[in-house]
């Protein structure tokens, strides 16, 4: 993680649409009169994904009239927390490599590179038609389907590098695309077919257990007078 | 009270007090970078870590536990906090080796080397040896101001700053953005903190991150002469500490003082030091041809006894300023009655001070510590962030807590905390009078000068008396009427009654109006700046004072004294405290201190004042007024003819009230000499047009 700045490039205003304005008197009105500014982070949240996923100064500063607060605890929350994007975004994908562990010892850095090649060397920095940009974050939490990749609120998992570069491909051709696991697998289950727990009697409730219980603890020994 | 035992010391503690407080109430020390005091806990430095038996197993920051969190032992063994063991000084040594991984090692180059809170408990607990050897992360430094210069690769990140400016000053404008390694402290994409007690956060930083941008890189600590000494930026009487080297004035601190400014300072009080070095009158001048030229004392003098010479006493007028100083407003009495001038006046911007209702009629007769206890506070034409920022502090403090509403009379502002804006003038405070408001148990009215300061000030003081009398803020035991006070002078000289004459004595209004109508031959303007020059016509002006402002453009003799930290006189604060002021550096060139130069004066006008030094000076003034031998102590001002205050006839204009201090940082001679109160005063006028738009 580096230092996170505001963009020097900025837009002169901001205002949600009529749709997220009434959401967000929802979600302020959930919480207790005086503690609006608990709301700061869906709002601001709601505004990054309204303004092409980047927060930008004036979408803070909206928010903090918003909810009352001052500018400088609102840039505290969009600062703090790195789904924030305080840059702007590629419009089509923004790609957000998980480097973690498992998927490092899975094959991340081949992902990085692929995104080097095709987007652009340097991270949070968009590709030459403004389409794609790329970063790389903490775990996302799908260890199981390693390595992986998450494109705003879509993950696309089991990847390679060349499955990788086909989905920056398909994507930007507007081709449909799959989400979740990108080879033969459902969901986070195993590879192919199941290999365990394949015994039908499992499912087909016969089967009876008869619990045993361990042996009482003995008496403690009496004190000695 | 819960009993606990620190290093083998079993003491009895109050509820709730943390084990820092604890320890130090039991003498041990314990080091700290973030806890302080006035602020509220952070816990984030882990300096202060403890050994604990009671409690959990671990080591404990000492500033984030409560005494009533540890667990008494079996046998109901008060529980034990250790402070001294082996497992407490390698724990602290371990934390003092992580905030030292990424400071720089360039304390020969830092302003706050020898004063330093880590470089001296690196000396207790910092190892010899780096362990680390990745390069030391690099942080960008921030602009804050022209007052406070960062430093942040020294930032520890104790966030002492930011809590302050939240919670003390009241602007929420510092923070700290990004996390961990990436924290950084800074304003607001690097806006100027728009407070006037910003000052204090370079007092806070217990490192070199954030220091003095006027003192930068001028001296070091111990090569300083420190005098601890009075503020005369305001009424408010701040304790402060004035460090000089030789005769050079290098900077200002604040002491400690509970029941006064706590250990806070305004801007104006800690940055105006550098107008003590410009502007300075360091001789007498005498007008020749329209031209002032350099004098010697003797032909001053000589000058002032020939235009004196067989003058109607009643055609001689004088004018006391806001710094001049007890000893010197008594000596200014005394010159005025040994001549028979009647027309003396102390209250430069008009007010009817003094003249009714006894000394309580013009103190802050609740205290300043009263704020703490008070149940509502009436603010009337007053806007005490700008006229007393630190008592402004209070009030905020006061607020906070709850269960003190606040209600203003006058002029909108930004004072740090909410109120009830009832009105702008006069014709609300009738308002009021007629409503059926009534007061808590012990309510506060502050009635400031810029209500009085006006033709109708007797009315606006009488409604604002009947007021205080309709909430029930005057009775047995609680006094809650109280006159905020702008210049540090104003309450010495009433105490010693540098008052008009009861016998058709002029006030300064009066005065004014004379001269301009050419009936006042001679005026003696003692520091007096504030008033219109203008309106002095021909008459023949004598100005002592210490700075080329206003009154010694206009003066046809310039009697040079000196400022408030080059002399020892007796500044009473608004609330009645007299305290002395220590000589930190003496007044440059040919300047005198006030008192001698009435004496001399007086010698050479053939009636010399009847005291040779400042002993007798003082003995004298102790006959007149009493209360002024009792240094720091608040003497409580009998009541009993405070009701003459209400017994005013007459109607108040229907002007709304304005604070008599537009300019925060232009307010005295002193500060606006100073370049640095310029600088501030520039940007506070583009602040304020930023807000405007």
């Amino acid at each position: 993680m580096s230092v996170r700045r505001l963009h020097p490039v900025q837009p002169d205003s901001f205002a949600f649409n009529a749709e997220n304005l009434a959401w967000a008197k929802a979600k302020i009105a959930q919480y207790p009169a005086g503690k609006q500014a608990s709301a700061v982070i869906p709002l601001l949240w709601r505004a990054q994904e309204q303004n092409d996923n980047w927060v930008t100064k004036p979408v803070i500063e909206y928010v903090a009239h918003m909810l009352d607060m001052a500018y400088i605890r609102v840039l505290e929350v969009a600062t703090f927390y790195t789904m924030f994007q305080l840059q702007p975004v590629g419009k089509i994908a923004h790609i957000q490599v998980c480097g973690t562990t498992p998927c490092m010892l899975r094959g991340a850095e081949d992902l990085k590179k692929v995104c080097q090649n095709k987007i652009n060397h340097e991270p949070h920095h968009l590709s030459e038609d403004g389409n794609f940009s790329w970063e790389e974050v903490e775990c996302l939490g799908a260890c199981v389907n390693a390595p992986m990749v998450q494109i705003f609120k879509d993950t696309y998992e089991d990847l390679t590098p060349a499955t990788l570069e086909k989905l920056i491909d398909d994507l930007a051709t507007g081709r449909k695309v799959k989400v979740g696991p990108q080879i033969d697998r459902h969901n986070a289950a195993p590879e192919g077919v199941q290999t365990a727990l394949t015994d039908p009697s499992l499912y087909e409730g016969q089967r009876t257990f008869v619990r045993v219980e361990p042996p009482p603890p003995p008496p403690p020994a009496e004190e000695k007078k | 009270m819960p009993k606990i035992k620190v290093d083998g010391v079993e003491l009895e503690v109050e509820n709730g007090l943390t084990l820092l407080q604890a320890c130090e109430q039991a003498g041990a020390e314990v080091p700290r970078f973030c806890y302080h005091e006035r602020l509220s806990i952070a816990g984030n430095c882990r300096m202060c870590l403890v050994e604990v038996k009671g409690g959990p197993p671990k080591p404990q920051a000492s500033c984030a536990m409560s005494v009533n969190d540890l667990r008494p032992g079996p046998n109901g063994e008060p529980p034990e906090v250790f402070t001294n063991t082996s497992m407490v000084k390698k724990a602290r040594e371990g934390v003092m080796e992580f905030l030292l991984i990424n400071h720089p090692l360039d304390c020969p180059i830092c302003d706050q080397g020898g004063e330093c809170d880590l470089q001296d408990q690196a000396m207790v607990y910092g190892i010899d040896k780096n362990r680390f050897h990745e390069n030391k992360r690099a942080v960008e430094n921030k602009y804050l101001g022209p007052l406070v210069k960062t430093s942040m690769n020294r930032c520890i990140q104790c966030t002492r700053c930011v809590r302050f400016t939240t919670e003390v000053a009241g602007i929420e404008e510092m923070g700290a953005t990004g996390r961990g390694e990436d924290m950084e402290i800074t304003t607001y994409l690097n806006k100027a903190i728009s407070s006037e007690l910003q000052g204090n956060i370079i007092d806070l930083c217990p490192v070199g991150a954030l220091t003095s941008l006027p003192y930068e890189f001028k001296a070091r600590p111990w090569e300083l002469r420190k005098t601890e000494t009075i503020d005369a930026m305001d009424a408010v009487g701040c304790n402060i500490r004035v460090d000089a080297r030789g005769r050079e004035v290098m900077r200002i601190l604040p002491r400690t003082h509970e029941d006064v400014n706590e250990e806070w300072i305004s801007d104006k009080t800690r940055f105006v030091w550098d107008g003590l070095k410009a502007q300075r009158l360091d001789r007498p001048y005498v007008r020749e041809f329209g031209k002032l030229r350099e004098a010697s004392w003797g032909e001053a003098f000589q000058r002032i006894a020939q235009r004196m010479n067989g003058v109607n006493p009643d055609r001689v007028g004088i004018i006391l300023g806001d710094l001049v100083g007890a000893e010197e407003a008594f000596s200014v009495r005394q010159f005025a009655d040994q001549f028979g001038i009647k027309n003396i006046d102390c209250r430069q911007d008009g007010t009817p001070l003094g003249e009714k209702g006894g000394r309580a009629g013009y103190l802050f007769n609740s205290g300043i510590t009263g704020i703490d206890e008070a149940d509502s506070i009436l603010l009337i034409g007053t806007n005490p962030r700008l006229e007393a920022p630190v008592l402004n502090a209070r009030i905020r403090r006061r607020v906070a807590r709850g269960g003190c509403p606040v209600f203003l009379i006058g002029e909108r502002a930004d004072l740090t905390y909410g109120y009830t804006h009832l009105g702008n003038g006069p014709e609300t405070l009738g308002k009021f009078l007629a409503s059926d408001q009534q007061g808590g148990a012990k309510p506060m009215v502050i009635v400031g000068q810029g209500a009085i300061d006006r033709a109708d000030g007797p009315q606006v003081l009488a409604a604002a008396y009947k007021a205080a009398e309709k909430l029930g803020a005057i009775k047995d035991g609680w006094n809650g009427f109280n006159i905020l006070h702008t210049a540090a002078g104003r309450v010495g000289a009433l105490d010693v009654c540098a008052l008009p004459a009861q016998d058709g004595g002029k006030t300064t209004r009066e005065m004014l109006d004379a001269a301009k109508a050419g009936e006042l031959d001679v005026i003696f303007l003692i520091g007096a700046d504030e008033i219109d020059t203008r309106a002095l016509g021909a008459t023949f002006v004598v100005y002592v004072g210490t700075h080329g402002d206003a009154g010694a453009h206009r003066a046809d003799v310039i009697l040079s004294g000196a400022a408030y930290v080059e002399k020892q006189v007796t500044y009473v604060n608004t609330e009645g405290r007299p305290q002395m002021t220590e000589r930190a550096s003496f007044p440059p060139g040919e300047a005198r201190e006030d008192w001698a130069i009435f004496r001399a004066m007086t010698e050479v006008l053939g009636n010399a004042l009847p005291w040779n030094n400042l002993a007798e000076l003082r003995s004298a003034m102790y006959k007149v007024a009493p209360q002024l031998m009792r240094i720091d102590e608040r003497t409580a001002a009998p009541t009993n003819e405070l009701a003459d205050l209400g017994k005013v006839e007459g109607a108040m204009s229907a002007d709304p009230f304005r604070s008599p201090i537009t300019d925060f940082y232009m307010t005295n001679p002193i500060a606006r000499a100073s370049k640095i109160m310029a600088e501030c005063s520039a940007l506070k006028n583009v602040q304020k047009l930023e807000a405007a738009e």
